[in-house]
């Protein structure tokens, strides 16, 4: 374990009370820059699973006609809204964490305001989660006009998106407050998140995998998300209540975890 | 040329600030019950090194103090502990009556902080960083438009409000870090080198800035390594050295006190400031060192042995160089 002293008494504020005026303030700073940038963030965010969408869509659609009872394009229209919401919250929360505490030393500005590390985090997250709700409906809608049917259940599609962004983002938190470097994040990348993103049954159902697979998919929050996604669009059952569950629990672990890993690392 | 250590203590310029520090010390800094900051023996440590080692701080309510050191001094560690961004290992600190870290909340609140390195939105304008830091400090929804145009008004910058900040001067972007940091009218500014690395000019600008904020009754820390500064901008001044205060006084006092009132500076070759320099300590006048020259303080001693040389008013820099051994700006 970690040689460093941890007894020092940390900064003040009881854990899990959230000031709401911190938190709109921090909201505010990012919807503001929002405005700078938006054009830039919701293409990368939304193009990219688009292009998955149709190149899968397209590309395996011609060998495959039915997938779990479901066109291809279903089943894949479907799954890249968990892609969607895992690359508009992980990476932004990766990056854009970093660079605000390293580069611009934005976060040194905000807690020195009557702001702590705890609701900065949260506040975060709850900004990148709310726009991975938004950005993760994009897939869906394309999918729609390559053949998805409309249906009620979609419009829960945005609150499941959101509730499995603030899980992501909180990953994400927690990755840049942890990692030396920012060229460590391709270790990452390539290690948890690419794997993860492949074995989440976007693309492919992970009945066909092998045992260990499986067991992989069903620690993968992402999996659980696709799974929700699907099942809300599809058609609702009990067991969306375990992926829901599961989802929320990553969340709340995450969240926490990044919370602490970051006070350790903003808080001297 | 006067030899570059003498333009902060002369002519016209130096007169009025002597003027109004009187003036503002004579108002009561001697025995304030509740001071805006007080530090009691504190130690701040990282790994083996100790930034911060047993200081002693106070800034009475109303007035400036510049804590005048060297870089690697403790000056910004000391400041990020007064926000509670760095936790003391030992001793007591209380901002505005609030005991730190505990309860750093509301002092920082009612705190405003001018970070040394630049942390402005650069693609936002010069209202909207405004606007932003209204929300952090929460100012109430009706006052934010009143604040900001204040804000604006502070930093000369209301014919700019709508220019992005990446679009601005370097002076402009330290006038609006300013004020940003006033925007919620804090009793308490905390300025982290206000003027570190800016032109003659802007820097002037900026400390008739910090001037008439101190005249409207904030009470100010300043950290600088820039003599000049401390001399005209601070009440008190604290000398910083390896984490501890070494001095403590009004700038002029402390000239008296350490320097006396003049210093001759002699110019030559190494082998001329070796002899002068044994040829004082043989006699025990006390020197400093001054790149080009040695300096022999307390000039207006000497009688009629003093060997040639350029006599100047004592400052700060020979009260630094001579508590501390170390040259700074």
């Amino acid at each position: 374990m970690s040689a460093v002293p941890t007894t020092r008494p940390t900064r003040p504020g009881r854990p899990g009370r959230l000031d709401r005026a911190a938190l709109t303030g921090v909201l505010v700073r990012e919807i503001v820059n929002f405005g700078s940038y938006w054009r830039a963030s919701a293409f990368s965010s939304t193009v990219e699973p688009t292009i998955y969408l149709i190149a899968f869509g397209f590309g395996f659609g011609s060998l495959v006609s039915k997938v779990n009872g479901l066109d291809y394009v279903q089943f894949v229209g479907t799954g890249t809204v968990a892609t969607a919401v895992l690359f508009s919250s992980v990476f932004p929360a990766m990056f854009g964490t970093f660079v605000k505490y390293t580069y611009q030393k934005t976060y040194d500005a905000i807690l020195a305001a009557p702001v702590d590390t705890e609701e900065l985090v949260t506040a975060e997250a709850l900004w990148i989660s709310a726009r991975a709700g938004v950005f993760g409906c994009v897939p869906m809608l394309v999918a729609i006009v390559f053949g998805l049917d409309p249906s009620w259940g979609m419009l829960l599609v945005p609150f499941i998106a959101f509730v499995a962004g603030f899980g992501w983002a909180s990953f994400g938190i927690l990755i840049s407050a942890v990692m030396k470097s920012i060229d460590n994040f391709s270790y990452v990348t390539s290690t948890v998140i690419t794997p993860l993103f492949l074995v989440a049954g976007t693309f492919f159902p992970i009945s066909g995998l092998p045992e260990w697979a499986r067991i992989l998919a069903n620690v993968n929050p992402l999996y659980h998300c696709v799974q929700l996604v699907r099942d809300a669009v599809f058609g609702l059952s009990a067991i969306d209540l375990w992926h829901l569950g599961f989802m929320v629990v990553f969340g709340l672990v995450a969240w926490r975890l990044a919370i602490n890993r970051m006070e350790k690392r903003l808080i001297t | 040329m006067r030899p570059p250590s003498d333009d902060g203590c002369s002519g016209a310029v130096f007169v009025s600030p002597i003027t109004w520090r009187a003036r503002r010390v004579a108002s009561g800094f001697v025995s304030d019950p509740s001071p805006a900051i007080r530090l009691r023996g504190v130690v701040k440590r990282y790994g083996a090194v100790t930034a911060v080692d047993g200081l002693d701080l106070t800034v009475p309510e109303g007035t400036c103090v510049g804590l005048l050191g060297p870089n690697g001094a403790g000056k910004s560690t000391t400041i990020k502990m007064l926000t509670a961004q760095a936790i003391a290992d030992e001793g007591e600190i209380e901002v505005l009556g609030h005991t730190l870290p505990a309860d750093s909340k509301p002092a920082r609140a009612q705190m405003g902080v001018v970070p040394q390195l630049d942390n402005l939105d650069v693609t936002l304008t010069v209202e909207q960083n405004l606007l932003v830091f209204s929300h952090l400090y929460r100012i109430p929804r009706s006052e934010r438009k009143a604040a900001i145009d204040r804000a604006l008004d502070i930093a000369n910058l209301r014919e700019r409000r709508g220019a992005r900040v990446d679009e601005l001067s370097g002076g402009m972007r330290r006038r609006l870090l300013i004020a940003r940091a006033l925007v919620h009218q804090p009793r308490l500014v905390l300025l982290d080198e206000p003027t570190v690395g800016l032109d003659p000019q802007v820097r002037q600008e900026l400390w008739a800035l910090i001037d008439r904020l101190r005249t409207e009754g904030a009470s100010i820390l300043m950290s600088t390594h820039y003599i000049e500064e401390a001399q005209r901008l601070a009440d008190t001044v604290v000398v910083v050295s390896k984490g501890q205060a070494v001095a403590v006084g009004r700038p002029s006092d402390l000239v008296a006190e350490h320097a006396g009132a003049e210093a001759l500076e002699v110019y030559g070759p190494p082998a001329r400031l070796r002899e002068v320099e044994e040829v004082a300590q043989m006699r025990g006048w006390p020197t400093r060192r001054t790149g080009t020259s040695v300096t022999i303080l307390r000039a207006e001693d000497l009688d009629g042995e003093a060997p040639e040389g350029e006599r100047r008013v004592a400052n700060l820099e020979d009260v630094f160089v001579l508590l501390t051994g170390e040259e700074i700006a």
